[in-house]
C-alpha cells in the first residue's frame, strides 16, 4: 500500500497549485491520469480576474466590484462570503504567478494587461495572449517540479475510500499497466475539473468527465447546484472548440444572417459583452427563429465577425483564435467571419464544500471546477474559474496542512482501504468477463445527445422528463456493456468505460435537479418558468446518492451586502 | 472522399514479440481528424488500440505521432490536408514504445526539468508585479508557447545519434527563461545547455522547425544562445537580451 500524508487527485490548476502549499511541510503527492500539463486547464483562453485596476479605464477597480459583479453574474446563486474571499485574494494570486514567471502580456508601462469579459464592470481580466490557460499552468507546473512535488502520471482514480466520515484514501489504477493499488493518506484532495463530457457539443477536454464528481457521489459526499451547466456562446460549429470570450472582448461582433448585431434587441447596453446565459440564449433564439446560417438540424449557427478588428489586433490580442479557426473551420478571421453555436462550457456545480475545499468527511477536500463553494451561483462569469483554481486550491491546500498537523492518529483504516481495493479489482475483472450486448461508445453518445438536446439551452418540463427517462434507460444499459480488449496494458477502451456508470449517475443528478428546479435563474432557463423565484428557489440544491436514485435536499445561500435585485444589462 | 485505409502501428511488450501493421477501414466524414480516425477505429473496430489523447484543440500535447512520415499531433491533422486515403500512423519515432502509439516521454522530461524550467529572479519579488516591457515580453512570444509534445524531439537526428542530447525543446525552454527580463539566472542558464550534449549539438537541420505544431522557430533560438556563449567566452558578458 502506498502512502502519503496528502494526495491530490488532479494536476490542472487546482491541484497543483495545493499541492505547493503543503508540498514544503508535507509528505503530498499528485494523482493525474495525465501528465500535469495536459489538464483541461491548459485550454483555457481568455484570462483571469483580479481587481489590479491595471487598465487606463479600470482605475478604480476593487474586489468589491468585482465581488458585486460575480453575485450579479450568478444570478444571487453564488455565496457571497465566498465570493468576497475570492475577490480579496484575487490580486494576491496573479502577483504571485506573474512572480513565478507566468508570461502575462503588458500594459504599455510593463504590468499586467487586463481586458473587458462579458459581466464585469471594469477591464479586470488578466491574460496571456489568448493562451492564459497555458501560460498559467505551463507556469505552475514549473514551480511544482521547482519543489520537487512528486506527481504518480497516468493513474486513473476510481474510488475514494472514507469509513465512518473520515477519509482513509484512494484506490487508483496504473493506466500504463492496468494494476490497482491503494493509496492510503490522511487528507485527500479531488481538483479532478468538471463534467463536460456528459453533454454533447462540449468545449471541454475529451478527458473532464465528471469523475470526481461521480467518486464523491459513490461516497455519500452531496453534490451542489448540479443542474447549473454553462453554454458558452461561442464555440466553433462542428467540432465545438471554444472561440474565447476574448475575442468580444477586444471587439468582435455576432451577427445574425441578415448582418444585424442582434445583441441590439436583448442586452442593448452590455451587447456581446452580457454574461453567457443572456448572450447563448439569445443566439439560440436567433437560431431557432430562422436567422441563422447552416442546416438547423446540425443546430445552426450565426457569426462572430473580427474583421473589423484588422489584422494586427488580431495577431497580438488573437493568435490562438485564428489558428484554431484556421485549423479546424478553414476560415481565417481576418478575412471572414467564424461561424459559431452555443456549446456546453462549464460544471457550475459540483462538490458540496466551503471556502477551505472543507466538506461533510473529514480529511476531504475538493477545489476547482470539480468543486462548489460557491462562487459561480447558477452562471459564472468569464475569467472566475481559472481564478476559482487558484485560490481555492491555495486554500485547500493550507487547510489541509493545517488538519494534518493537528491529527494525533495516523495511518488508519489499512483494512478498509484493502478491502475497497479488492472490491475495485472484482468490479474490474467482473467488468472484462462481462459479456454484454451494449456498444459502450454507442452508449456514451446517446447519453451526451440526451443531455445537450433535452436539458440544454432551454427547457422546459416535458423534455427534461423524457431525458431523464432515457438517462434512466441509460443506467440500466450500462449494465450490460461489453469490453472488447481484456488486455491489462494501456487499456483504454477499459479505462473509459469504468467511468460511464459515473458519467450516466451525473447526468441523473443534473436531470434531476433541472426538473425540480422550477424557476428559471442563469444557466437554468425553463420556458415553462421564465421568471427567477426568489421566495421558493433562492437555495443550493444538494443530491445524495440513494440506490433508488438522487434524493435532492436544500440549504440557503449565504448573502452578505448584496440584496437579490434584477438582472439588467 | 473515398473510404479510408488505415495502416496502424501495433506492438503490446507484455504479448507481442514484435511490432506489426494493423490495417483498419475508415469511413471518412467532412472535417475528420486523425483523432477523429484513431476514435473510430478503437469504438468501432478494434478496443485494443492505445493512443493518447485529451483537449483535441493542439493546446494539450498528449497526442503527438508519426503520421504519414511525420511527426504531428493527431488532433490538428486534418484527413483531408494529407491528400490521400492511405494512411499511416505510427508512434513518434525514436523514442521506446509503451503499447501501440503510446510512447515513453520520460527522456525528454528529464532533459527539460535538467535545465531548470522556472523563473529564477535575481532579487525578491516587489510588492506588484515585476515591471516588463511590451518588447521585453515580446521576445518571448514564440518560446512560451511550446506545448511540450516531443513532436521536436522526435524528429531530430541529433537526438537519435546521441541519447545525452538535451533536444530542441529543452533548449528553447532555455531560452525562454534566459530570455525572460525577469530571470537573474543567465550565468547559469547558459552552463546548462553550453556543452557538447547541448547547444553545440545542434547542427541546423530544421527538422525541429519543420515539425512543430505550435509553429516555433526553434533553431534560431539555438542559435541565439550559442551567440551568447561565444560571446561569453570571449569575454563579452551575459544578459543582454535582444530580440532575435
Ligand atoms: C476551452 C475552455 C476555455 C476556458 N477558458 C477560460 C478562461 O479564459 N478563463 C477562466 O477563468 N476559465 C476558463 N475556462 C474554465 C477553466 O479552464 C477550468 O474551469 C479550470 O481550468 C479547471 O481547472 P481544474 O484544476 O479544476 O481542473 P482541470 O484542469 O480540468 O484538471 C483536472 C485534473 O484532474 C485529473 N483527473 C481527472 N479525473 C481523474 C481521475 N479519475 N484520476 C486521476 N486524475 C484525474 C486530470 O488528469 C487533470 O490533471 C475554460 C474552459 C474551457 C473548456
Amino acid at each position: 500500500m502506498i502512502y502519503h500524508q496528502v494526495l491530490v487527485v488532479g494536476g490542472g490548476l487546482a491541484g497543483l497549485r495545493a499541492a505547493i502549499e503543503t508540498g514544503d511541510k508535507l509528505d503530498v503527492a499528485v494523482i493525474s491520469r495525465v501528465n500535469p500539463v495536459r489538464s483541461h486547464s491548459v485550454a483555457a483562453q481568455g484570462g483571469i480576474n483580479g481587481a489590479l485596476a491595471n487598465a487606463e479605464n479600470g482605475r478604480d477597480d476593487t474586489p468589491e466590484r468585482h465581488a458585486f459583479d460575480t453575485v450579479k453574474g450568478s444570478d444571487y446563486l453564488a455565496d457571497q462570503d465566498a465570493v468576497e474571499i475570492m475577490t480579496h485574494d484575487a490580486p494576491i494570486r496573479i502577483i504571485e504567478m506573474e512572480h513565478w514567471g507566468c508570461p502575462f502580456s503588458r500594459t504599455p508601462e510593463g504590468k499586467i494587461a487586463q481586458r473587458p469579459f462579458g459581466g464585469a464592470g471594469y477591464p479586470r481580466t488578466c491574460y496571456a495572449a489568448d493562451k492564459t490557460g497555458h501560460a498559467l499552468l505551463h507556469t505552475m507546473y514549473e514551480q511544482a517540479i521547482r519543489r520537487g512535488v512528486q506527481v504518480y502520471e497516468e493513474w486513473q482514480v476510481q474510488r475514494l475510500v472514507l469509513e465512518n466520515g473520515k477519509t482513509r484514501g484512494v484506490i487508483a489504477m496504473n493506466l500504463i499497466t492496468g494494476q490497482l493499488e491503494a493509496f492510503q493518506a490522511e487528507a485527500v484532495l479531488l481538483a479532478t475539473g468538471g463534467a463536460g463530457r456528459v453533454f454533447a457539443r462540449s468545449t471541454n477536454s475529451l478527458i473532464v468527465t465528471g469523475a470526481g464528481q461521480a467518486m464523491a457521489y459513490k461516497a455519500g459526499i452531496p453534490l451542489k447546484d448540479m443542474e447549473f451547466i454553462q453554454f458558452h456562446p461561442t464555440a466553433l460549429y462542428g467540432p465545438s472548440i471554444l472561440i474565447s470570450e476574448a475575442a468580444r472582448g477586444e471587439g468582435g461582433y455576432l451577427k445574425n444572417n441578415r448582418g444585424e448585431r442582434f445583441m441590439e434587441k436583448y442586452a442593448p447596453k452590455a451587447m456581446e459583452l452580457s454574461p453567457r446565459d443572456i448572450v447563448a440564449r439569445s443566439i439560440q433564439t436567433e437560431i431557432n427563429e430562422g436567422r441563422g446560417f447552416g442546416d438547423p438540424g446540425a443546430g445552426g449557427y450565426v457569426h462572430l465577425d473580427l474583421t473589423h478588428l484588422g489584422k494586427e489586433k488580431i495577431m497580438e490580442r488573437l493568435p490562438a483564435i485564428r489558428d484554431i479557426a484556421m485549423s479546424f473551420a478553414g476560415v481565417d478571421p481576418i478575412e471572414k467571419p467564424i461561424p459559431i453555436q452555443p456549446g456546453m462550457h462549464y460544471t457550475m456545480g459540483g462538490i458540496d464544500c466551503n471556502a477551505d475545499g472543507e466538506t461533510v468527511a473529514e480529511g476531504f477536500y475538493a477545489a476547482g471546477e470539480v468543486a462548489c463553494v460557491s462562487v459561480h451561483g447558477a452562471n459564472r462569469l468569464g475569467g472566475n474559474s481559472l481564478l476559482e483554481t487558484i485560490v481555492f486550491g491555495q486554500r485547500s491546500g493550507a487547510a489541509m496542512l493545517r488538519y494534518v498537523m493537528g491529527l494525533d492518529k495516523t495511518r488508519q483504516g489499512t483494512i478498509a482501504l484493502e478491502a475497497a481495493l479488492r472490491e475495485e479489482k472484482e468490479r474490474v475483472e467482473e467488468l472484462l468477463q462481462r459479456d454484454g450486448a451494449e456498444n459502450p461508445g454507442r452508449l456514451h453518445e446517446e447519453l451526451r445527445n440526451t443531455m445537450f438536446y433535452k436539458i440544454g439551452v432551454f427547457r422546459q418540463e416535458e423534455e427534461m422528463r423524457e431525458g431523464l427517462e432515457k438517462v434512466r434507460e441509460l443506467k440500466d444499459r450500462v449494465k450490460k456493456i461489453h469490453i472488447a480488449h481484456k488486455g491489462r496494458r494501456y487499456n483504454l477502451d477499459l479505462a473509459r468505460n469504468l467511468e460511464l456508470e459515473g458519467m450516466v449517475e451525473m447526468a441523473e443528478v443534473i436531470a434531476l435537479g433541472a426538473i425540480t428546479r422550477k424557476e428559471s435563474r442563469g444557466s437554468h432557463y425553463r420556458l415553462d418558468h421564465r421568471e427567477r423565484d426568489d421566495a421558493n428557489w433562492l437555495k443550493h440544491t444538494l443530491a445524495y446518492r440513494t440506490d433508488d436514485g438522487p434524493r435532492l435536499d436544500y440549504k440557503p445561500v449565504t448573502i452578505t451586502r448584496y440584496q437579490p435585485e434584477a438582472r439588467r444589462y | 472522399m473515398a473510404d479510408l485505409d488505415v495502416k496502424v502501428f501495433r506492438f503490446d511488450p507484455d504479448t507481442d514479440d514484435k511490432p506489426r501493421y494493423d490495417t483498419y477501414q475508415v469511413t471518412y466524414r467532412e472535417g475528420m481528424t486523425i483523432l477523429d480516425v484513431l476514435f473510430y477505429i478503437l469504438e468501432n473496430l478494434d478496443g485494443s488500440l492505445a493512443f493518447r489523447y485529451a483537449c483535441r484543440e493542439a493546446i494539450c500535447g498528449n497526442c503527438a505521432m508519426y503520421v504519414n512520415g511525420l511527426q504531428r499531433l493527431a488532433c490538428k491533422t486534418q484527413v483531408k490536408d494529407l491528400k490521400t486515403t492511405e494512411l499511416f500512423i505510427e508512434p513518434l519515432p525514436s523514442l521506446p514504445v509503451i503499447k501501440d502509439l503510446v510512447v515513453d516521454l520520460d527522456s525528454f522530461f528529464g532533459k527539460y526539468v535538467s535545465i531548470k524550467p522556472y523563473l529564477i529572479p535575481a532579487e525578491s519579488p516587489p510588492e506588484k508585479e515585476y515591471y516588463q516591457s511590451q518588447s521585453d515580453r515580446h521576445v518571448l512570444n514564440e518560446a512560451v508557447d511550446c506545448i511540450l509534445c516531443g513532436a521536436c524531439y522526435s524528429s531530430c537526428p541529433a537526438v537519435w545519434t546521441d541519447e545525452d542530447y538535451l533536444g530542441p525543446a529543452a533548449l528553447i525552454k532555455a531560452f525562454r527563461f534566459y530570455a525572460d527580463s525577469r530571470d537573474g539566472a543567465q550565468k547559469e542558464r547558459l552552463d546548462l545547455v553550453a556543452h557538447e550534449h547541448g547547444l553545440w549539438r545542434c547542427h541546423t537541420v530544421f527538422n525541429c522547425v519543420e515539425v512543430c505544431p505550435k509553429g516555433i522557430d526553434n533553431t534560431s533560438a539555438i542559435q541565439y544562445l550559442k551567440k551568447q556563449a561565444v560571446g561569453r567566452a570571449l569575454g563579452m558578458g551575459v544578459g543582454k537580451r535582444a530580440a532575435t
